[in-house]
């Protein structure tokens, strides 16, 4: 089943080109939007809402043609926009309850719809004050409630997350979460920092400049990126006990990193985790040279590396490759 | 909601964590949600479903527009009058003060709040349409100020009736000016509401409704009262074209039998008349196109 689908969808301003011939499917589940300010997402919902129209290509919601049923797709989805949209004047209850009925919903179904979607968002008596006295965070999930309220089958979260504190951040993403697999609805979240998203989402769509750098599941972003990092200590037979590892490790012809800029990344090496035979191979090399194992521990790489040019990516590749040649013979700073 | 309560006691206590509930009800779509967003912009305007504080000047207003025509009433009643001391096409006329201070304190409210806490993308994310959201401020707007302006009239009928005045003559001189008042409001509503989208900020609308309408009557009037003066009553009915409240002057007097406040009292010709209600008419669906311009930008 597909709920978003787009085929080379194209928007096109006079000096921009915001989407760039984008197709991809988007199944149901929690999916994250993920690109830089101006990477075209925010255009994209409008395109999905059906508010503004594809230069070229088409695109469906929930099987319906964005072109022509937008008024069907409306009533169908709920939206979050990344902005400040509450009046402070009245209270959530007041102004929930009229989203509702702009909904189509009727009176009572508002009233009832609006008091059962403010209590699962987490606001309970405050919902009867006025919105000019919450917190950022209530504001957000005041929000989210108005885009709720009306039950969608469907809801767009632009930038939710953003101005909110860690913990309200964290509280955020799990009400998120919980819109899917508590609620039955489907999420297409957008954020530019890739790795709350990595912890929500089971899909990830990488947008940049307006065209389409991947789009995976989450486990699949992690998994392929999958880092260990590996420390270990030095003894009398190997006064440099990362140096022989590294080159026993290039022995087995498994490629090791160093572990950058970062303090203490002299004796640290990192490799990639290619499954869970690579922590049997680790196991063994360190047990065959005597060494103490330090520390074992997966490094996630956030997502963001998918951002990093391509170019940058192949000079560390030859970097690594030099550094195998000369026998790891480069001392990390 | 008809159900027993509960068989057992220790129920009744209890809370229960119902989960998440689907909505299968009905979903009235766009004409509804129009329905919805006028009725509640109409009630707005009175300051109901607002708060206390917001329905002290509507509801003044309201009052103030009204005691004149009781106390005209009880005069009528109580001295046998022939007639009552006020036409029903000049009452709105007279009192255009309280008016335009109805218009400069509500339409500011009912557009701007949308625009100035950015609230419009949640409407347009939803069926309702850019189309339906401006008809339906319009609406409501109208229909606030024409209650405004209609109750005066039919506390006055209803008096006339009372003091058994010539029902045909009064029943005449009621339904013009409701016509008059009619325009009026559309008028007024669509200026009202095009000055205040322009501003997100509402104290700056108050301000450019009160010059709009008051200020260009003032201007208006006296320009006319010189012409007058010089016996160029021609110059006094053109200038009629340039403020709205002298303009629905204007067009009663052509063609609903009002008496003109016209220094000179002569008012345009029904020729002119014509050019009156053309004026009004392109004035009102000027506005109309203007808000739906202004309102296409700040769509989401």
């Amino acid at each position: 089943m597909t709920v978003i689908a787009t085929e080379s969808l194209s928007k096109r301003f006079p000096r921009v080109t915001a989407l760039d011939r984008l197709t991809m499917d988007i199944g149901p589940g929690v999916t994250g939007l993920v690109g830089a300010n101006g990477a075209g997402k925010s255009t994209m919902i409008k395109i999905l809402l059906g508010l503004s129209p594809a230069t070229e290509g088409r695109a469906e919601v929930l099987g319906l043609d964005v072109a022509t049923k937008g008024a069907e797709i409306r009533e169908r989805v709920g939206y979050m926009p990344e902005h400040d949209c509450l009046p402070p004047d009245v209270s959530a209850t007041e102004f929930v309850v009229h989203m509702a009925r702009m909904s189509g919903l009727p009176p009572t179904a508002a009233r009832e719809r609006t008091a059962d979607t403010l209590r699962h968002v987490g606001l309970y008596e405050e919902r009867y004050r006025p919105i000019g006295g919450y917190s950022t965070g209530m504001k957000q999930r005041v929000k989210l409630a108005q885009a709720l309220v009306h039950d969608p089958q469907l809801v767009f979260l632009d930038e939710p997350t953003n101005g909110l504190d860690p913990v309200g951040r964290d509280d955020m993403l799990g009400l998120i979460r919980r819109v899917h697999t508590d609620f039955g609805i489907s999420v297409l979240v957008t954020s530019h920092l890739l790795g709350e998203l990595e912890r929500t989402c089971d899909h990830v769509v990488v947008i940049d400049g307006g065209k389409l750098l991947r789009s995976s599941s989450t486990t699949d972003f992690t998994q392929n990126t999958a880092t260990l990092a590996i420390e270990v200590t030095d003894t009398d037979e190997h006064p440099d006990g990362t140096r022989a590892l590294r080159d026993a490790f290039a022995r087995r012809g498994i490629e090791t990193h160093t572990g950058g800029e970062l303090p203490g990344a002299g004796h640290t090496v990192l490799i990639t985790a290619q499954g869970e035979e690579t922590y049997d191979i680790v196991r063994d090399v360190v047990a065959d040279l005597g060494l103490g194992l330090v520390r074992m521990e997966q490094r996630r790489h956030q997502i963001a590396e998918v951002f990093r040019p391509a170019a940058e990516q192949q000079q560390e590749h030859l970097a690594s490759v030099t550094a195998q040649q000369t026998g790891g013979g480069r001392d990390d700073h | 909601m008809t159900t027993e309560p509960m068989p057992t006691d220790r129920a009744s206590t209890q809370i229960h964590n119902i989960g998440y509930r689907h909505y299968d009800g009905p979903r009235l779509g766009r004409a509804y949600a129009r329905r919805s967003l006028f009725s509640q912009s109409l009630r707005g305007a009175y300051g109901l479903g607002r708060s206390a504080k917001s329905k002290v000047l509507p509801m003044l207003l309201f009052v103030v527009m009204c005691v004149p025509a009781l106390i005209m009433v009880a005069v009528a009643v109580a001295t046998k009058a022939k007639d009552l001391p006020l036409d029903y096409t000049r009452y709105a006329i007279v009192l255009q003060a309280v008016i335009g201070l109805y218009v400069a304190s509500q339409a500011p409210q009912a557009v701007s709040r949308d625009l100035r806490f950015k609230s419009i993308p949640l409407y347009f994310s939803r069926p309702i349409e850019r189309v339906d959201y401006v008809v339906a401020k319009f609406a409501a707007m109208a229909s606030a100020l024409f209650i405004l302006t209609a109750a005066p009239l039919i506390v006055l009928y209803v008096g006339s009736l009372l003091a058994k005045l010539d029902f045909t003559e009064q029943t005449k001189g009621f339904a013009q000016g409701l016509v008059s008042v009619v325009l009026l409001s559309l008028l007024f509503a669509g200026i009202g509401l095009v000055v205040s989208a322009v501003t997100p900020r509402r104290g700056f609308g108050i301000a450019a409704v009160i010059a709009v309408l008051t200020i260009s009557y003032g201007a208006v009037s006296t320009v006319q009262a010189i012409a007058d003066t010089q016996d160029n009553g021609s110059a006094v009915t053109w200038l009629g074209l340039f403020s709205p409240i002298t303009l629905i002057d204007g067009v009663q007097t052509a063609f609903l039998g009002a008496t003109s406040a016209f220094p000179g009292a002569e008012g345009p010709s029904a020729g002119q008349g014509v050019i009156y209600l053309l004026v009004v008419l392109g004035l009102i669906a000027g506005s109309y196109g203007l808000l739906m311009r202004r309102y296409r930008k700040v769509g989401l």
